[in-house]
């Protein structure tokens, strides 16, 4: 069993999954108490859990979840509904079976008051009413014996289907006394190869253990197959003559369980076990290490810049056959480029559903009624870009239920429902997604909001601004409205998190609320981080790289203005005055500028810039390489790429270009309203 | 310890081989804008991108301009707690030889024209004087140099 290890790697990924199934479906429950179907899944899932845990060796989990699926049994009765109180101590238990899995030793301890607490929630009368029944069931009806145990077992028809290792099994029991443990196998009922299955051998196991052992420890091995077992435990003093067990060779354990492999394949009967079958079928997915799905993104990055070469290369030669062949190979890499990228979505579903979690247990803190509906979980966006929206959307949502809901009774006073709604939802909106985050409660005050912010110095004291110029100020680290600091936000950090992560993206916020009727959040991001197009540029001979997705338009720059130095530095585009940047002075890049510059107009959500340049070279695929921490402090470039002929180009970060037009902007405003 | 020895402004300094990785003919070099003058570029080093240093500027010595020995080391240094891949510019690279640890002696507290905090140690050789750079120092101290200096955020009005 070299895989061993494998398998209890396997084992944990699932049982989190099975885990996060649980908590799952106890929300659902808890929105539908009385919903059979939810009831049945959440035994089935506690069910497998509870077997697979029992092979792998997580006995503490096993008797933990045993427990669990006792005391959850009263739900199975007619007309029973699920109370918010059991929802509540089940959520517990599900956030046990995390601890167990994490480090049973420490978290066992929490088993026995976690298993009480749910009897007790489902009304106390089972709990009342006799021994446990995990520890009930368990005594099989022999006395114990002094010289030790005869145990004879064999396996049901489905047992190997469903994942029973016999090995192990057998592994357990001699672990029960090492230095006494004989176990033989009667294969005497072993049909010939041609009638032979496979998944169900017709073995029938003997295991003495001349040891003084408490019979319920031999039970316990079998606790998880009973029903797929025929097991008969005698006391080694009323067993006959071990004539059979003394003269059968030992067999060793490794080597016991038929293989697939050792047997020709014709000769399997036509019928294989039905289990198996199924089980197959449902495996057409596949677990790949996300390390492995890295690699394959940076190789075919790679391949994308290497096929650039080959273009302009067969350009270059203008060989019919070679441009024939780069042809094929473009064509080939844009779409492996789109299968490996595909590979990577992974619907935002899964995220949403752990929030899920969340808003019900800070309904429950605040004592506000909260109503968390989702939509869109089924879009997809890069899995790197889902692991770091975690964080940020977990301070908007804590700040949705704690400043943005009212309580029940202000809700009643201003005529809304009792219950406050917090929406998430996520769209796809051209190369980007959108994850909006609603809620239904007061909104933010622009007043509170701007004398604060002129308290520390964010705006004059002077200021006016409104809307979502002056809502932008809520991400300023340390800027919180808050009268007091509660345990779950007020400290000003959360938003401040939100907009690093969100930037780190190459995304955008934006804040919008409606006194009296709430504030929505939206955070625009790009739809993947690895390649995107980008607008290959010149300046001075040095090329950078602009995302195309943020390109307005691209004009000629007027003969007038093309001379710059203390001349406006506004542009007239169809009428809307946009404020522009010479790339060449703000890049320091030495040399003359040609005669007919070029602007290339970029827009973000918070307005617009135009990037002067020497010429506009191409599109071109961008493969994104993040810039080390030597340059990192460079805000002006969001990373780096490599072109087709090897060299690096700087990718320009169009919203911190922006930043600096709304910059320009300001100091236009106030020189005007100084003159 | 293992060391490859180059020159840099006539001195000779030793890096251990253990962090090299190659040694590049010069390669076109993409400027980064107020990079400042020690990370001045990038080089796509077989599909990476790997920040260029010049030790030359942080020992405060004159740069000369790249002819036939010039070399680019492609290195693995600690900047800011994490392992990264820089190249560094040499005048020209001259061995892998073996340096006796004892040989790599206390730094002299006077008459040194080097920042003795960015020096791990001088070894003495059969060659001469052998100066082992403190990297991660070195690296640390452009980064807090960078963030003061080279800053876009700094006054956006200064770069329009």
């Amino acid at each position: 069993m070299t895989d061993d290890d494998d398998g209890a790697a396997v084992f944990l990924i699932e049982a989190r999954e099975l885990q996060s199934a649980i908590e799952r479906n106890l929300l659902d429950l808890s929105e539908a108490p009385g919903d059979r179907a939810l009831i049945d899944a959440l035994f089935r899932d506690i069910h497998t859990l509870k077997g697979s845990g029992a092979m792998f060796g997580h006995v503490d989990l096993a008797h933990f979840l045993h427990g669990f699926e006792t005391a959850f049994e009263a739900l199975r009765a007619p007309g029973r509904t699920a109370s918010d109180a059991l929802i509540n101590v089940a959520l517990r238990a599900c956030d046990q079976i995390t601890a167990l899995l994490d480090d049973p030793a420490a978290a066992r301890a929490g088993n026995a008051s976690l298993i009480e607490s749910l009897d007790a929630a489902l009304g106390g009368g089972d709990a009342a009413s006799g021994p446990h029944p995990a520890s009930a069931q368990a005594t099989p009806a022999v006395a114990p014996a002094e010289d030790g145990w005869r145990i004879s077992f064999s396996l049901g028809p489905t047992a190997l289907g469903l994942g029973v290792n016999v090995p192990a099994l057998l592994g357990e029991l001699k672990d029960l006394a090492p230095d006494a443990v004989r176990i033989a196998c009667e294969t005497g009922a072993l049909p010939g190869l041609d009638a032979l299955d496979p998944a169900c051998p017709p073995f029938v196991w003997t295991v003495e253990i001349a040891a003084d052992l408490d019979p319920a420890r031999i039970d316990e091995v079998f606790l998880f197959l009973r029903d797929d077992l025929v097991l008969e435990v005698t006391s080694l003093a009323e067993a006959a003559a071990p004539e059979s067990v003394a003269e059968t060779p030992q067999q060793t354990v490794a080597s016991a369980e038929p293989r697939p492999s050792e047997l020709p394949p014709a000769d399997v009967p036509a019928e294989p076990a039905p289990a198996t079958a199924s089980r197959q079928r449902e495996r057409s997915t596949m677990r790949v290490a996300t390390e492995r799905l890295d690699e394959i993104m940076d190789r075919v990055g790679e391949l994308v810049i290497a096929e650039s070469r080959l273009h302009d290369l067969s350009m270059a030669l203008q060989s019919p056959a070679l441009m024939a062949v780069a042809e094929d190979i473009r064509r080939l890499t844009s779409g492996m480029r789109e299968t490996t990228m595909s590979i990577r979505m992974l619907p935002i579903g899964n995220l949403f559903s752990r929030f899920r979690r969340l808003v019900h247990d800070l309904s429950d803190q605040l004592a506000k009624p909260i109503d968390f509906v989702t939509a869109g979980g089924e879009t997809e966006l890069d899995k790197t870009v889902i692991e770091l929206l975690n964080d940020p959307l977990v301070h908007i949502l804590r700040n949705a239920a704690d400043h943005g809901i009212e309580d029940g009774g202000a809700r009643a006073a201003t005529g809304k429902p009792r219950q406050g709604t917090i929406t998430l939802s996520a769209t796809h909106a051209g190369a980007e997604v959108h994850i909006r985050i609603h809620d239904d409660g007061r909104g933010l005050d622009d007043g509170q909001l701007r004398a604060k912010a002129i308290e520390r110095g964010l705006l004059p004291a002077n200021s006016q601004v409104t809307g979502p110029e002056l809502y932008r100020l809520i991400f300023e680290p340390g800027f919180s409205t808050a009268p007091a600091v509660t345990e779950l936000s007020g400290r000003g950090v959360g938003m401040d998190v939100v907009r690093s992560v969100v930037q780190g993206l190459r995304g955008q916020i934006d804040v919008d609320s409606e006194p009296g009727h709430g504030t929505t959040v939206t955070l625009r991001l790009p739809l993947t981080l690895a390649i995107t197009d980008g607008l290959l540029v010149e300046v001075g001979g040095e090329r950078y790289s602009i995302p195309v997705a943020a390109v307005e338009e691209c004009v000629e720059l007027p003969p007038d203005l093309a001379l710059g130095a203390g001349r406006s530095n506004f542009l007239n585009i169809r009428g809307d005055l946009v404020p522009f940047l010479r790339l060449a002075d703000v890049f320091e890049t030495p040399g003359l500028r040609p005669d007919f510059q070029k602007v290339v107009i970029v827009a973000g959500s918070h307005g617009r810039i135009g990037l002067v340049v020497d010429r506009i070279v191409a599109n071109a695929q961008t493969v994104i390489k993040q810039l080390s921490c030597i340059h990192a402090g460079l805000k002006a470039f969001s990373g780096a790429t490599i072109l087709g002929d090897g060299t690096v180009a700087l990718i320009l970060d169009v919203g911190h270009l922006i930043a600096l037009g709304t910059a320009i902007e300001d100091r236009a405003r106030k020189r005007k309203g100084a003159a | 310890m293992q060391a490859v020895t180059l020159t840099l402004s006539d001195e000779i300094f030793a890096f251990p081989t253990r962090i090299l990785h190659e040694i590049l003919e010069p390669v076109p070099v993409t400027r980064v804008p107020r990079a400042g003058s020690f990370a001045t570029g990038l080089i796509n080093v077989r599909g990476t991108v790997v920040p260029l240093t010049d030790l030359r500027v942080a020992f405060g010595m004159t740069s000369r301009p790249p002819d036939e020995h010039t070399r680019m080391l492609v290195l693995d240094v600690p900047v800011a707690g994490a392992e990264t891949t820089v190249a560094v510019i040499a005048d020209r690279v001259l061995d892998v030889t073996e340096l006796d640890d004892a040989a790599v002696g206390e730094i002299p507290e006077v008459g040194m024209r080097w920042p003795p905090e960015f020096l791990s140690g001088i070894a003495r050789t059969d060659q001469g004087f052998v100066i082992v750079p403190d990297l991660a120092r070195i690296y640390a101290a452009a980064l807090s140099e960078d963030s003061a200096d080279f800053s876009f955020e700094k006054d956006p009005s200064s770069c329009v």
